[in-house]
C-alpha cells in the first residue's frame, strides 16, 4: 500500500511540476477566496461568547436577567486624595459624575452615594430623596451628617461606600440592546471621556473604572493587543529558524509565503464561520504559522539533502514531495483531528480556535504540496555540496547506541519519572477568577484590583430568592427567613457585602416609626409590608426603581452577594455551602440556586473538562487508527499511544508541581497537544518499521537508523513548535498564556520520550547478538504491544 | 413662579391667536412651536367639559421572560376647568389583596411636583408622599404615574414635527419637551388624529435621549359629549424588554363628584 501511495506520490508531483502555473494561479484565487471573509471578522465583547447557548449555567442567569435586569455594568470606583469622601468639594464631584454617567450609552440606571433614595421620616411624612443633593452648598455638620447615614446604611457600605469611607463608586448599570459589536466601545469610550473630564474638573481624584463592562472590552483590547505584539515576534521567530535550517533565501521566502496563506486561510474560514474573535481564537493564526512550517521545512530539508547528494532541483523537489507525502498528509491530519475535538467543549472560542486551526492546517498541508513545489521550481536554490550537520548525527548515533545498551534503566527511570509526575495531577486546582484572565498590561486588571483593594470585590453572586406566592415577598415568614438568610450570609468570611430587600423594608419600617430606631426590624404584618413598599415605590424616581430587585408579582426578591478575590474553589465551596444553608434553614420555595457571572466562571472550566474527556477519546483513537493503517501494524498503532498520551498526562503533573492553578486553558492542552506530539513518534516509527520491513535490521539497529535519519528533524521541530508555543504564552490573556505554556512543556517532555520511553518499550524482548536477519512481517511487531 | 404665569399667560394668549388665525386666515404663518402647540392644545381640550369621570383600571405587567401578572384598580377622576391647574384624581387599589384599600390622590400641578397622598389602610394613616421626583414605575409596572393621568397643556414645551399616517387615519406628530427639571424624561413624541385629536402613540425618550418606551392606544370609545377614552394603554419598553397593558372598563361620566370627594379626609374612606 505504502508504494502505492508512494507511486500516486510520485505522479502527483510531476503532475504539480507539469501545471505549476495553473497551481500559483489557482493557489492565489484560494488564498483571495480566504482573504475576502477576514472583514468579517470582528471582536467580541461580551462574556457570554465564553458560554454556549445550551450551557445551563448561561440559561439560567438570561432566565435571571429576564425577571430582574441585565447587569452589565460600569463602575466607576473614585478615590480622593485627601481620603475624605464627605467634603463639599468630592460630593460635587460624585454628583458630578453620577449626573454625567446617564450620558453613557446603553445606561438605564445610575446608583451613586449622592443619589442614593435615601428615605426618612419627617412629621408624618416618609420623605424619600437623594443623600446628598447639592453637596457644595452643604455646611460641615450637614456632611457629617450624611456620613453618618452613609455609613449606617447597609446597603451603602462594604458596596458604594469603602468600609474605611474613604473610596466610593458609581455604578451604572447598561441594557445593550446587543445588536451591534460596536455598543460596548461606545459606552467605555463615554465613560472613559467621563473620568478625563472629572480628573480635569477635580484634579485630586483618583478614578479606576472597573465592572462587567470593562471587562467585556478589555477580551477586545487583549485580543488586539497580541494580534499587534505576538504577531511579529511569531514572524520574526520563524523567519529566524528558516534562515538556519534552510539556509536558503529562495526557500525561506517560499515557506513564509505558505504560513502566511495559511493563516489567512484559518482567519477567512473564521470568517465565512461567523466567528466573534475573542484573544482565545485570535491565538489560531499564531498556532497555524507554528505548525505550518513543519510541513514546507521538512519538504524543503529532504529536497535540499538530495541536491546535496547531487541531484538537481526539480528532481530532488519530486523526489521529496513523493517521500513526504505520506508522512505530511498524516501529521495534519492528526493535528486537525485533535483541533477539531475542541468542538466537544462548551467554550465556543475554543470552537472557533479549534476549527480555524484546522482549516489552517489543511491549508498548510494543500500550499506545502502544491503550491511550494510550484514556487520552488522557478526559484534559484543553491546548496553546498556534501555539508552536512555530522556532528550531531555522529551524536545521535551514540546516542542510539546508549539507549540500546541501557535499555532497562531508561525504561525503568522513564517509567518511575512519568508516575511520579502523573501523581502530582491532583495538587492542581481549577481556578477562573477572570479578572486575572488578564496581565497587568490590560488597565482593566489594574482598576479591577484597585477596585478590589480600596472598595469592594467584583465577584457577585446572584440568587432569586422565591417566595412560592405572588406578593410574598410582604409575608412576614419569608422576611423573617430573608433576613435571617442575610445574616447568615454577612457572617460568612469570604462575604464583603449583601444586597438585600429586608434592609430597606426595615428602613421603612423606622422612618414609617418617626425614624425610631427601636423599630428597625421587619414589619410584622404582609398588609404592612406591602403598603410601606407601595409607598416606598411611589416615592422613587425615574431609573432607581426597585424593579430590578423585586419581580413583577412580588413574589421573589434578589440577594446580591459581593464575595472578596477568592479562587473559584473557594468560591463553589461557598456556593455549596450556601445552598447547603437554605436547604437547612428555609421552606423549599426559597431554596434559590446561585447565577450570575462569577457563577458560570466558577462551573465553566468543569462543564469544558466533561467535552474534553470525550474529545481525548475520540482523538485518541482515531490518531490510533490512523496510524494503524498507516503503518500497518497493529501493535505499533497501540504502543504509539504510550509515548503521545503520557507527556500530557506528565505536563499536567509538572503544572501541579510548580503552580498548581490553572483556568479554562486546563480543558484545551490535551486537545491542542495530542494531534502534535503525534507527530514526532509517527516520524520515527516509520522509519523504525522502515528500517526492520524494507531494510531487514533488527530491533536494534532499526532504532538506531530511526535516530539517524529523523532525530534531528525531530529535534528541530520541537524547537520550533516549543518557542512558537512560547510566543503564545506572552499573550496578555491567562488562558493562552497557560495554554501556550503547557503545550511547550508537552512538546519538550514528549520528545524526551520519544528518545528514552519509546525506544526503550521498542526494544523490551530483544536480547542482544540475537540473529534478526530477514525477520518476518509479524515479527516486526513489538511484543510489548500485544 | 410669578414670571413663570406670566409666561404661560402670554403663551395661552398666544395660543388663542394662533387658533383665532387657523380659523380665520388659512395662510397664518405659524412657527412648528406654534403649530405644536396648537395641536396639543385642541387635543387636550377635546374632552373639555367633561366633569368627572370613575373608571375600572386593570394593569397587565409582563417581564421579559415572558412572566404575568395584574393589579386591579378604581379610577376617579375630576375635572379642574382652569387650565392653570390640573386635574384631581384617585386610584384605589382592589387587588393584589395586601394593599386592596390602599388609595392615592392626585392633585395635578403644573410646574411644581404634583401633591400626592397615600392611605394605607393597614397603618389607618394617611402619608404624603414627599419627593421631588415621582417618575419612577409605578406599581412596578412601565407605567409612569404621570404617564397615564390627564394630559396637563402647560406642563411642556411643543413642537411640530410632521403630518404622517397612523393606521388608516392620519396623524400630527407633534414632539414635547417637558418643563419640570426633575422630569425623568427628556422629550416625548406624541402622534395625534386628525381626525377626532386623540393620542394615538406617544414616545418616551430618556436622559440621553434615547428610545425608553413606546406608549400606544387602542380602543377608544366615544361617550357622551363627545368624549373620547382609549381602553387600551399599551407600554412597551424599549430597553428591558416588559411591557404593561392597562386596561380600563365601565367608564362612567358626571358621577357627581366633587372637590369634597378628593381631599385628603376621604381617602379612609373611599373603599
Amino acid at each position: 500500500m505504502t508504494t502505492k501511495i508512494e507511486k500516486f506520490a510520485g505522479d502527483f508531483a510531476n503532475f504539480i511540476i507539469r501545471w505549476r502555473f495553473v497551481v500559483i494561479a489557482f493557489t492565489l484565487l484560494l488564498v483571495f477566496a480566504g482573504a475576502s471573509g477576514m472583514p468579517k471578522l470582528q471582536f467580541a465583547n461580551n462574556y457570554r461568547v465564553f458560554f454556549s447557548d445550551q450551557n445551563p449555567d448561561l440559561v439560567a442567569f438570561e432566565a435571571f436577567q429576564n425577571i430582574y435586569t441585565k447587569n452589565d455594568n460600569v463602575m466607576f470606583v473614585v478615590q480622593p486624595k485627601t481620603k475624605d469622601l464627605f467634603s463639599g468639594d468630592v460630593a460635587g464631584a460624585i454628583e458630578f459624575i453620577t449626573k454625567e454617567a446617564w450620558q453613557i450609552p446603553f445606561a438605564t440606571r445610575v446608583d451613586s452615594v449622592t443619589n442614593f433614595q435615601y428615605s426618612w421620616a419627617e412629621g408624618d411624612d416618609l420623605t424619600v430623596d437623594d443623600l446628598i443633593r447639592n453637596g457644595p452648598s452643604l455646611s460641615k455638620q450637614e456632611l457629617e451628617s450624611k456620613k453618618k447615614a452613609a455609613i449606617a446604611e447597609p446597603q451603602l457600605l462594604g458596596n458604594m461606600i469603602a468600609r474605611d469611607a474613604e473610596t466610593t463608586g458609581i455604578n451604572v448599570t447598561l441594557q445593550y440592546p446587543e445588536k451591534e459589536l460596536t455598543e460596548v466601545p461606545e459606552a467605555v469610550a463615554k465613560s472613559r471621556a467621563i473620568v478625563v473630564a472629572a480628573q480635569e474638573k477635580y484634579p485630586d481624584l483618583h478614578i479606576a473604572l472597573t465592572g462587567i463592562s470593562m471587562m467585556n472590552n478589555a477580551f477586545m483590547e487583549a485580543g488586539m493587543k497580541d494580534m499587534q505584539t505576538l504577531t511579529p515576534i511569531m514572524y520574526l521567530f520563524l523567519i529566524t529558524v528558516m534562515i538556519f535550517t534552510l539556509r536558503s533565501f529562495s526557500a525561506t521566502i517560499a515557506t513564509l509565503f505558505v504560513i502566511a496563506f495559511s493563516a489567512v486561510a484559518a482567519l477567512g474560514a473564521g470568517g465565512y464561520m461567523g466567528v466573534q474573535l475573542t484573544p482565545i481564537s485570535m491565538m489560531a493564526p499564531t498556532i497555524v504559522l507554528t505548525l505550518a512550517i513543519a510541513d514546507s521545512v521538512h519538504i524543503l530539508i529532504s529536497m535540499i539533502a538530495g541536491m546535496r547528494d547531487g541531484q538537481d532541483k526539480i528532481t530532488a523537489l519530486k523526489e521529496s514531495i513523493r517521500i513526504n507525502f505520506v508522512a505530511v498528509s498524516i501529521t495534519s491530519l492528526t493535528t486537525i483531528i485533535g483541533f477539531l475535538t475542541l468542538n466537544l467543549l462548551d467554550t465556543p472560542p475554543f470552537h472557533h480556535l479549534g476549527n480555524m486551526t484546522a482549516v489552517g492546517i489543511g491549508a498548510a498541508w494543500l500550499y506545502s504540496l502544491t503550491f511550494l513545489p510550484a514556487v520552488i521550481s522557478f526559484l534559484p536554490v543553491k546548496v553546498k555540496q556534501g555539508s552536512k550537520n555530522r556532528g550531531i548525527t555522529k551524536f545521535l548515533t551514540r546516542y542510539a547506541d546508549f539507549v540500546v545498551e541501557r535499555q532497562k534503566p531508561i525504561l525503568v527511570g522513564s517509567v518511575v519519572v512519568a508516575l511520579a509526575l502523573i501523581a502530582m495531577i491532583p495538587r492542581i486546582e481549577i481556578n477562573d477568577q477572570w479578572v486575572e484572565y488578564f496581565d497587568h498590561s490590560i488597565q482593566f486588571r489594574v482598576d479591577a484590583e484597585f477596585g478590589m483593594d480600596e472598595l469592594t470585590g467584583v465577584y457577585l453572586i446572584e440568587y432569586s430568592v422565591e417566595s412560592g406566592e405572588a406578593g410574598g415577598i410582604s409575608n412576614p415568614e419569608y422576611l423573617t427567613n430573608l433576613a435571617k438568610f442575610t445574616d447568615w450570609l454577612r457572617a460568612q468570611s469570604e462575604v464583603e457585602h449583601v444586597n438585600s430587600y429586608t434592609d430597606i423594608i426595615q428602613r421603612l419600617n423606622k422612618n414609617m416609626h418617626g425614624d425610631d430606631e427601636g423599630w428597625y426590624r421587619l414589619p410584622e404584618d404582609r398588609e404592612l409590608a406591602a403598603q410601606y413598599l407601595l409607598l416606598y415605590e411611589m416615592s422613587l424616581p425615574f431609573g432607581l426603581d426597585l424593579n430590578d430587585r423585586i419581580n413583577i408579582d412580588k413574589s421573589a426578591t434578589r440577594i446580591s452577594v459581593t464575595l472578596g478575590n477568592y479562587t473559584t474553589a473557594e468560591m463553589r465551596d461557598f456556593i455549596v455551602r450556601t445552598s447547603e444553608w437554605l436547604e437547612g434553614n428555609t421552606p423549599q420555595a426559597m431554596h434559590a440556586t446561585a447565577t450570575g457571572p462569577t457563577a458560570m466562571f466558577a462551573y465553566v472550566s468543569f462543564r469544558n473538562i466533561k467535552g474534553m474527556l470525550q474529545g481525548n477519546v475520540i482523538a485518541i483513537i482515531s490518531i490510533a487508527l490512523i496510524i494503524m493503517v498507516a503503518m500497518r501494524s497493529v501493535g505499533i498503532g497501540a504502543l504509539s499511544l504510550i509515548p503521545n498520551a503520557v507527556p500530557i498526562l506528565m505536563t499536567f503533573g509538572v503544572w501541579g508541581l510548580i503552580s498548581g492553578n490553572i483556568g479554562m486553558a486546563s480543558a484545551t492542552v490535551s486537545a491542542v497537544a495530542l494531534g502534535i506530539v503525534v507527530d514526532d513518534s509517527v516520524h520515527f516509527l516509520s522509519k523504525y518499521l522502515r528500517a526492520r520491513r524494507e531494510k531487514g535490521m533488527d530491533k536494534a539497529e532499526a532504532i538506531k537508523y530511526a535516530f539517524e535519519t529523523v532525530g534531528l528533524a525531530l529535534v528541530i521541530t520541537t524547537i520550533i513548535l516549543t518557542v512558537g508555543f512560547l510566543v503564545m504564552s506572552l499573550s496578555t490573556f491567562q488562558i493562552n498564556e497557560q495554554l501556550g505554556l503547557m503545550t511547550a512543556v508537552t512538546m519538550v517532555i514528549a520528545l524526551i520520550m520519544d528518545f528514552t520511553l519509546l525506544p526503550a518499550l521498542l526494544l523490551i524482548g530483544y536480547k542482544k547478538k540475537q540473529d534478526n536477519k530477514g525477520v518476518s512481517h509479524e515479527d516486526a511487531i513489538p511484543e510489548a504491544a500485544e | 413662579m410669578k414670571m413663570l404665569s406670566l409666561k404661560l399667560l402670554s403663551k395661552f394668549i398666544l395660543s388663542g391667536v394662533v387658533l383665532a388665525g387657523v380659523l380665520a386666515t388659512p395662510v397664518w404663518a405659524e412657527t412648528p412651536e406654534e403649530k405644536g402647540f396648537a395641536i396639543a392644545a385642541r387635543a387636550d381640550r377635546s374632552d373639555n367639559g367633561f366633569g368627572d369621570s370613575v373608571a375600572g383600571m386593570e394593569m397587565v405587567l409582563k417581564n421579559a421572560h415572558g412572566q404575568e401578572t395584574n393589579r386591579v384598580m378604581t379610577n376617579k377622576i375630576l375635572e379642574v376647568p382652569d387650565e392653570t391647574l390640573g386635574d384631581k384624581s384617585i386610584t384605589v387599589f382592589n387587588s393584589p389583596a395586601d394593599i386592596a384599600g390602599t388609595a392615592l390622590l392626585s392633585h395635578a400641578k403644573i410646574l411644581d411636583p404634583d401633591d400626592q397622598w397615600l392611605y394605607l389602610p393597614a397603618l389607618k394613616r394617611i402619608k404624603r408622599i414627599s419627593s421631588v421626583n415621582k417618575s419612577g414605575p409605578f406599581v412596578g409596572s412601565e407605567f409612569a404615574f404621570e404617564d397615564f393621568t390627564s394630559l396637563e397643556l402647560g406642563k411642556y414645551d411643543y413642537k411640530f414635527l410632521r403630518e404622517e399616517a397612523c393606521g388608516d387615519m392620519t396623524c400630527d406628530v407633534v414632539e414635547r419637551y417637558p418643563k419640570y427639571e426633575h422630569s425623568g424624561y427628556t422629550k416625548q413624541i406624541s402622534w395625534i388624529d386628525q381626525d377626532v385629536f386623540q393620542a394615538r402613540k406617544i414616545e418616551f425618550y430618556d436622559r440621553r435621549g434615547g428610545l425608553l418606551k413606546t406608549l400606544s392606544f387602542s380602543e377608544y370609545k366615544k361617550y357622551e359629549g363627545n368624549i373620547w377614552r382609549a381602553h387600551k394603554l399599551h407600554m412597551e419598553n424599549a430597553q428591558n424588554g416588559k411591557s404593561t397593558d392597562l386596561l380600563y372598563s365601565d367608564y362612567k361620566f358626571k358621577a357627581g363628584l366633587d372637590d369634597n370627594d378628593f381631599e385628603k379626609g376621604v381617602l379612609t374612606r373611599v373603599r
